[in-house]
This record gives structure tokens, C-alpha cells and sequence, in this order.
């Protein structure tokens, strides 16, 4: 099974280099070589075949515990249950960039498929994929091999997957988080052949949109299923911790992010063709950097993968996809002046200025943070640690402008907006966030988490305030969107407000759908202002034993050790009382995995949308008696509910308009325009 | 000079007084200011448990999880149980919060603050995001007025360029028709 791994390995390079070259070369001839292009992007799409094959044999091998094959051995056992052997293949260095080339080749098996929407420009689009994909081929088959044999007698059982891993949530997110990452490497392939090939108009934006707002999806749900894993799994009671393998997701996902609002100005308007070429590419390039920082040891993580030889690898690709952008880019820049003119800074096309020079800072404030401790090592010989307390500080401020600019942003129209009209649109939802703000000051706090917040007692509080505050005025200005457009709908056609509501999403479901983005990200970032009111307790408990934090009471009934073939556990039962109500009985784990020697803990989480009951088997005292650690957190639920509702709009932003209704001018006015044609300059 | 030829403390000069008395009001706003300032920055800060909840959360458990101090949940971790009793004995003493961040950091090393300090080339760190943000608004400013003085483009035989009050008209016009 390995040679034939490796044999179609060898195979994908060979057929990658053959896409690549004979792509470009029908592209220099141009007319006359349409059968070499042809051949080309045949071999482009063998080539997804071929690692589909390499793929495939490596999950049969992880089933049939092939443990001479010395990635198997490594990182699977043949206790471990069947999903996380099929995980295997993403779980390890040299798997998980043959999981990357397998999701490059099936995104590029799309894009040739679809190439009859605009020959030329997909077949620029495929060599630059080629490129990329020669790169990772070279990789599997040069430098991180997935199918080198076990050095040593054969061993009787593997190492095991690392125990964080044994998680439901690790089998969807790298999948989800890898589809993000590679799938950017599309948008810039777009772009760079159209920069390549001076392409005229504005349709590879609209080409390259659907490409990026499907991927952008992918890196959310990603980066979020990271999250909930980290919560969910790590047992230190949060979801977020700054380490450079999280920012390493966040860079992309920012610099995307901001591209997807930029790019409305080029369709729109013509505008920041220049810039959008940029963001495409940084974000492409901030994904591959991102790997670059995790595998190559440079910069120390928690996460796996750390103090391996491809890093060097990784500098050359990045050095020479920086150098191949720029020499394109400063060839043919001129092709990329933009048209038209702006009216006032009141307007939809300065608030997506000011959006991404705030997506650009906070990218930048991450980029800074996570290279910091590089840097000063290089600068100063000394070694500083860059976590949470500095991007609080720095990336919250700036976090909150673009909350505001989020609020702010859709009641601005393009070209000018009227003070007035601002002000009208403006008004009660600015009203209701300050009634909202006001209402958690006044109210007491026995109520709830986020009740009773006193501003000027923390800054913690006084950014959470803020936050919920802007989330709300985000929330009602989005709700006045849709209200708005729903009355117009309903005055003409007789429908109810809701059925209008609905109408007016189908009609404009990419404006739409990006509303309802926002307002997930609102109700996302009330989630976040949550960890201001986090509390958390620490005792050993033995049984009968007592433990108070916030409204519960937890008593520990019992605790207990079990065997099972793949993992030893113990466990305490505690029955939990919320205000002297029983609320029933939680079990949180610790497990002792065989194969890996390894511990990890398994929380047990109680949610509800105000606060979350997050219990932690810590290990025993020396009287054998568990260690609980209980953290009381708020409002977390918040954060996962917002990232459904922001994959929802995604999705509704992703479905075609229904065709507005055809409406016939009337005589007079079809005469009167005919007489006097105007337009606006 | 004596105080009372002093021109901006003269009442005969009502221009010069009234800047004065601005002066004063100034001072005293700038005072209350400070005041509040101070009172936010010393709420609860006298509470020990406060104390050690926010000093530990400046600080990196040094076992090498990568973890803020008070977060590390490992048991049986060689440092960080401690390190907080280190830290709790320190705010029990009443030491300072930089002279317990500057013990810690003499016997465990700078990386065991979580963030970077305020002085030298760690402040690189505070101010790189601020002034780009700064230059970065200067500059969309600027290009904002560029993109605002520049020619309009060329329009078609036949069509009549609207501008100024008209132009208001048929916008409000449309925001009207639309109500949007």
C-alpha cells in the first residue's frame, strides 16, 4: 500500500508540473495551442485524481493498522475508534499537508471544470494553482513524506492520536479550517492571472466573490469549531488563548473579511482595484505564512507540528510568491487605476475605507503580536511572551470603532448621504443602545452575568459595556434595514410585514445576507463581552462535599476510575443545585490514554444563553479526593449562536436575487424621459 | 512682577480676564478630570483578592503550556501552584504591583509577563498599531480629497449632467419613491 501511495505521489507532481508548464506555454502561444491547453487542464484535473488516490490509501492503511507506514504508527493505535483513524489523515504534519493538497486539487478540480464561464482567464487561474500545487507535491514527496516506512522492528500497536484530539469536533474542524486556508489560494489565482493578463471589467471580482464568501465561510466555521473545541476540550475554561496557531487562522479571516466588503467598491464603483489585488493576496499569503509559523518552529505554540525541517521550504514559497505578485503587480498596476470619483466622505464608499484600514490594523496588531517575541529576540536577545492582556488592550479599542463602523455603515448610501438622512436613520437605534446600556448599569446584579455592570469599577467592564452596547445599536440598525425595505415591499404588494421582510432578503439576498452576517457577529460579539463577568473556583471535593460559585451549588455525590481498551478514566458525579433548585447531575473526566500515555480532560459544560456551568476534573488531592475546578462564564453560548446565524447569511447571501417584478412606465413618463435624458456625473 | 500686575489675573481687562478665568475653569476641568481618573484607576484596587486576580492575569505559568498563571489548569504542575502562592504572598505583604511583577521577572525572566512592558523596545509593541491607525486615517482622508477633486468622467452625447440642488432633488426624490 505505501509504494502505492508514494507512486501516486510521484504521479500528482509529475502531472501538476505537466498542468503547469503546458498551461503556461498555451498561454504565451496563445491562438493555435488550444489542444496543449486542453491537455493541460486534463492534467490538472488527473492531478486531483492522483492525491485523491494517495489520500485514500492513507486512511486504508490508518484502518488496517498498517504500522509500517511511520505516520500510521505514529499517530493512530488499533484501539482507536474508527472516525479519528479516518482523522488520522489530517492529524499529523506530513497527513495534513497531503490533506491540504487533496483540498487544493478538488478546488482546483471545480475551477477547471467550470472553465467555460471565461476560458482564458480559468486557464491563467489553473497554472497559478499548479504553481501552488507543485509547491505542496514537492513537499509530500521531497520533504514531509506520508508514506515513509517505520525505521526499527515492526511494533505491535502505534503510538496513538494525541488524546486532544480524540474529540468529535477535531474530525469536522481541520477539514473546515484547511477548506478555508486552500481555498483562498482561488480568489488569488483569479487574481493574478487577471492581473497577469490585464483582464478588462470588473468579472473576475464577480467570478472570484462566490469563490471568496464560500471560503471565507469555511475559515469562519474553522476558526469558530476551533474555538468550541479549545472550550470544550483544553479544560482551562475558555476558548481563546492568542496562541500564534489561532492568530495564524485570524489573519486570513481578517484581511478576507475586509476584502469581501472592499470588493463591493470595485464592483460598484470601479474603486480600489489596486487594494483588492493586495488583499487577495495577503490573505492567500497570510494563510500560507500562517503554516509557515506553526510547522516551522520559528515561533513557539501549544499547538502540534512545531520544530520541523519544512519550515525553509515554506520561506522559499513565501519569498517567491511575494516576488512573483509584486513583479506582476508593478508591470501592470497601470491596468488597475480606478474610474470614478468620490463624492463625500458621508458615504458607503469612505465607510468601507475606514473598514478595512481597521480590518488592516487589527490583522496587523495580530501579525505584530504573534512576531513580537521573534522580534525582540532578534533586536533586543531577550525573550517576552505576547497573550491575551496585549491584544486586549490594543485590539480592543480598535475592535469597537469597527463595531461602530459596522452599525454605521449600511444606513450610509453610495456616493453621499444627507446629514439628515443619517440622523433619521440613525436615531432610534442609537436611542435603544443607550437605553440598553443605561438599563445594565441601573439594574441589580443579582439579575444576571451581565446585569449590573458598573463601567468606571474595571476596564473590563467598561469594554464589555461598550461592546453590548454597539452590538445592540449593530442589531437595530440592521433590524431598521430590513423594517424599512419590508414597509416599502408591503405598501406595494398588500403583504404582511414578515412575508415582505422575506420578499426584499430574495430580491437582494447578497445585501441581505450580509446584514444577517452582522448581526451574527453582533450577537457574537455579545458572547465575547461575557468574559468579563467569568468566574471560577478550585476545591477538592470529597464526598458530600460543598461548593458554591455564583447562583450553583455543587455536591459531590461520588467519584470513581474506569478501564476501557483505549483510555482509563476518572470521574466525579456532582448533583447541581441552581438557588437551592436541583438542576441534575454533571460529570466531568479526566482520561489516561494507553497507547499515548497521555491525560487530557473531558469538561463537563451545562449551557444555557445567560452563563455556562463549566466543570473540570483537575485530578486528585493527596487524600485521593478529585480536584473540581469550576468556572462560571457568560454568555458564551452567545458566541456559537451568532456563528450559525453568520453562516446562515453567508448561505442566503449566497443564493441568487429572485428577479424583481417587471414594471411597465407609464406614457407620460416614458416621454418625458425620452425628451430630456439626465444623469449624474 | 507682582501679582496684581499680572494682566491676566486683572479684572480691569475684561478680554484678558475672561481668558483667565477660562484658564482657571480649564485647570479645574483638567483637575476633575485627573481626580476621576484616579478614583477609576484606584476602585477595588486595594482589594488583595482583586489584586491577585489581576496581577495573575498579567502573568504566564512558566511549565510551558503557554497558559496565563491563573489559568493554568494542570495538576501537579511543577510552577504554577507556586507561583500563586508567591503572588498571594506578595499582595498579602502589600508590595506593589510593579515591584511584584519586577521580582517575578528577576527570578523566572521576562517572558513570564503575559504582554510586553511599557518601556524600551517592548514599547514598539503599544505603539505600532496606534500610529498606523493614525497614518492610515490621514491617509484614507487624503485620498478621500483626491478622489473628491477629480475630474468627472466623460459623459455621452445626448445626456445633460445634473448637479448641485437639482442633483438633491432627484435624490430625495428617489429616497422618497423608495423610502429607503
Amino acid at each position: 500500500m505505501a509504494v502505492l501511495g508514494s507512486f501516486a505521489l510521484y504521479l500528482a507532481l509529475a502531472l501538476s508540473v505537466y498542468c503547469f508548464l503546458a498551461g503556461i506555454l498555451a498561454l504565451v502561444e496563445g491562438a493555435g495551442s488550444e489542444r496543449l491547453g486542453e491537455t493541460a487542464r486534463r492534467a490538472g484535473i488527473a492531478t486531483f485524481a492522483a492525491v485523491f488516490l494517495a489520500s485514500l490509501v492513507l486512511v486504508i492503511c490508518a484502518f488496517r493498522d498498517d504500522f509500517t507506514i511511520a505516520y500510521i504508527f505514529h499517530h493512530s493505535n488499533r484501539d482507536l475508534p474508527g472516525p479519528y483513524k479516518f482523522a488520522v489523515l489530517w492529524s499529523g504534519q506530513e497527513g495534513s499537508l497531503l490533506f491540504w493538497s487533496l483540498l487544493l486539487g478538488a478546488y482546483g478540480f471545480v475551477l477547471r471544470l467550470r472553465y467555460k464561464t471565461d476560458p482564458r482567464l480559468f486557464a491563467y487561474a489553473s497554472v497559478v494553482l499548479a504553481g501552488v500545487q507543485i509547491f505542496f507535491l514537492s513537499l509530500l514527496n521531497f520533504a514531509a513524506r506520508p508514506f515513509g516506512l517505520l525505521e526499527g522492528p515492526l511494533r505491535p500497536d502505534g503510538s496513538g492520536l494525541n488524546p486532544l484530539l480524540q474529540y468529535p469536533e477535531m474530525v469536522i474542524h481541520p477539514p473546515m479550517l484547511y477548506l478555508g486556508y486552500v481555498g483562498f489560494t482561488v480568489p488569488f489565482a483569479f487574481a493574478l492571472g487577471a492581473l497577469i493578463m490585464k483582464y478588462p471589467g470588473e468579472k473576475w471580482i464577480h467570478i472570484t466573490r462566490r469563490w471568496t464568501m464560500v471560503t471565507w465561510a469555511f475559515l469562519t466555521c474553522g476558526v469558530f469549531l476551533g474555538a468550541h473545541w479549545a472550550y470544550s476540550v483544553l479544560g482551562w475554561g475558555g476558548y481563546w488563548g492568542w496562541d500564534p496557531v489561532e492568530n495564524a487562522s485570524l489573519m486570513p479571516w481578517l484581511t478576507g473579511t475586509a476584502f469581501l466588503h472592499s470588493v463591493m467598491m470595485q464592483e460598484k464603483r470601479g474603486m480600489l482595484k489596486m487594494w483588492n489585488m493586495w488583499l487577495v493576496f495577503a490573505t492567500f499569503w497570510l494563510a500560507i505564512l500562517g503554516t509557515f509559523l506553526t510547522r516551522s518552529g520559528i515561533i513557539s505554540s501549544v499547538h502540534a507540528f512545531a520544530q520541523s525541517s519544512i519550515g525553509d521550504w515554506f520561506a522559499v514559497f513565501l519569498i517567491l510568491t511575494l516576488a512573483v505578485f509584486l513583479f506582476f503587480f508593478f508591470k501592470n498596476k497601470s491596468h488597475l487605476r480606478s474610474e470614478h470619483k468620490l463624492e463625500s466622505i458621508v458615504s458607503r464608499e469612505s465607510s468601507f475605507l475606514f473598514n478595512n484600514l481597521l480590518f488592516g490594523i487589527l490583522c496587523l496588531t495580530v501579525l505584530l503580536g504573534t512576531w513580537f517575541p521573534k522580534i525582540t529576540e532578534l533586536v533586543e536577545e531577550k525573550k517576552v511572551t505576547v497573550s491575551g492582556p496585549y491584544y486586549n488592550s490594543v485590539a480592543i479599542p480598535v475592535a469597537l470603532l469597527l463595531l461602530i463602523l459596522t452599525a454605521v455603515g449600511p444606513l450610509l448610501a453610495w456616493r453621499k448621504t444627507s446629514l439628515e438622512s443619517l440622523k433619521r436613520n440613525f436615531l432610534w437605534p442609537t436611542i435603544g443602545a443607550i437605553v440598553v446600556a443605561v438599563f445594565l448599569m441601573i439594574t441589580p446584579k443579582s439579575w444576571g452575568s451581565a446585569f449590573g455592570l458598573k463601567p468606571w469599577q474595571d476596564i473590563s467592564y467598561f469594554y464589555s459595556l461598550m461592546a453590548i452596547a454597539l452590538s445592540v445599536l449593530v442589531t437595530l440598525t440592521v433590524a431598521s434595514e430590513f423594517y424599512r425595505g419590508g414597509r416599502v415591499i408591503s405598501k406595494h404588494t398588500g403583504q404582511g410585514m414578515f412575508a415582505s421582510m422575506v420578499q426584499l432578503t430574495h430580491r437582494n439576498t447578497r445585501r441581505y445576507g450580509g446584514y444577517i452576517v452582522h448581526f451574527g457577529v453582533a450577537v457574537v460579539i455579545i458572547g465575547f463581552a461575557g468574559a468579563a463577568f467569568n468566574l471560577d473556583k478550585e476545591a477538592a471535593m470529597a464526598n458530600g462535599d460543598q461548593m458554591t460559585i455564583g447562583p450553583y451549588t455543587l455536591i459531590c455525590r461520588s467519584y470513581t476510575e474506569d478501564d476501557a481498551p483505549n483510555y482509563a478514566s476518572q470521574w466525579a458525579m456532582l448533583d447541581v443545585y441552581k438557588n437551592g433548585k436541583s438542576m441534575g447531575t454533571m460529570t466531568p473526566v479526566r482520561r489516561f490514554y494507553h497507547a499515548s500515555q497521555q491525560t487530557s480532560t473531558m469538561p463537563d459544560i451545562r449551557s444555557s444563553l445567560n452563563e455556562d456551568l463549566y466543570l473540570v476534573y483537575e485530578g486528585q488531592d493527596d487524600k485521593n479526593h478529585p480536584v473540581i475546578k469550576a468556572h462560571l462564564n457568560a454568555l458564551v453560548m452567545c458566541i456559537w449562536l451568532g456563528v450559525w446565524i453568520m453562516l446562515i447569511g453567508t448561505v442566503l447571501a449566497l443564493v441568487p436575487n429572485a428577479p424583481a417584478p417587471v414594471r411597465v412606465p407609464s406614457p407620460a413618463r416614458l416621454k418625458q424621459a425620452q425628451a430630456e435624458p439626465v444623469t449624474g456625473d | 512682577m507682582s501679582r496684581s500686575s499680572n494682566p491676566l489675573s486683572s479684572p480691569r481687562t475684561p478680554l484678558l480676564a475672561g481668558f483667565a478665568r477660562r484658564g482657571r475653569l480649564r485647570h479645574k476641568t483638567a483637575g476633575i478630570v485627573l481626580l476621576c481618573l484616579s478614583v477609576f484607576a484606584l476602585l477595588g484596587a486595594g482589594d488583595p483578592a482583586t489584586r491577585f486576580n489581576e496581577i495573575g492575569h498579567q502573568m504566564m505559568c512558566i511549565c510551558g503550556c503557554n497558559q496565563i498563571l491563573l489559568e493554568c489548569n494542570h495538576v501537579g504542575c511543577p510552577a504554577s501552584d507556586g507561583m500563586r502562592n508567591e503572588l498571594m504572598a506578595a499582595v498579602s505583604r502589600g508590595d506593589s504591583d510593579s515591584l511584584v511583577e519586577q521580582a517575578f521577572v528577576q527570578k523566572y525572566g521576562p517572558p513570564v509577563l503575559a504582554a510586553p512592558t511599557t518601556k524600551g523596545f517592548d514599547r514598539a509593541a503599544y505603539i505600532v498599531p496606534p500610529v498606523a491607525l493614525v497614518l492610515g486615517f490621514g491617509l484614507i482622508l487624503f485620498v478621500i480629497r483626491s478622489w473628491k477633486n477629480r475630474p468627472a468622467p466623460a459623459i455621452a452625447d445626448g445626456l445633460r449632467p445634473v448637479r448641485g440642488a437639482e442633483l438633491e432633488q432627484f435624490r430625495d426624490q428617489a429616497g422618497k419613491d423608495t423610502e429607503l
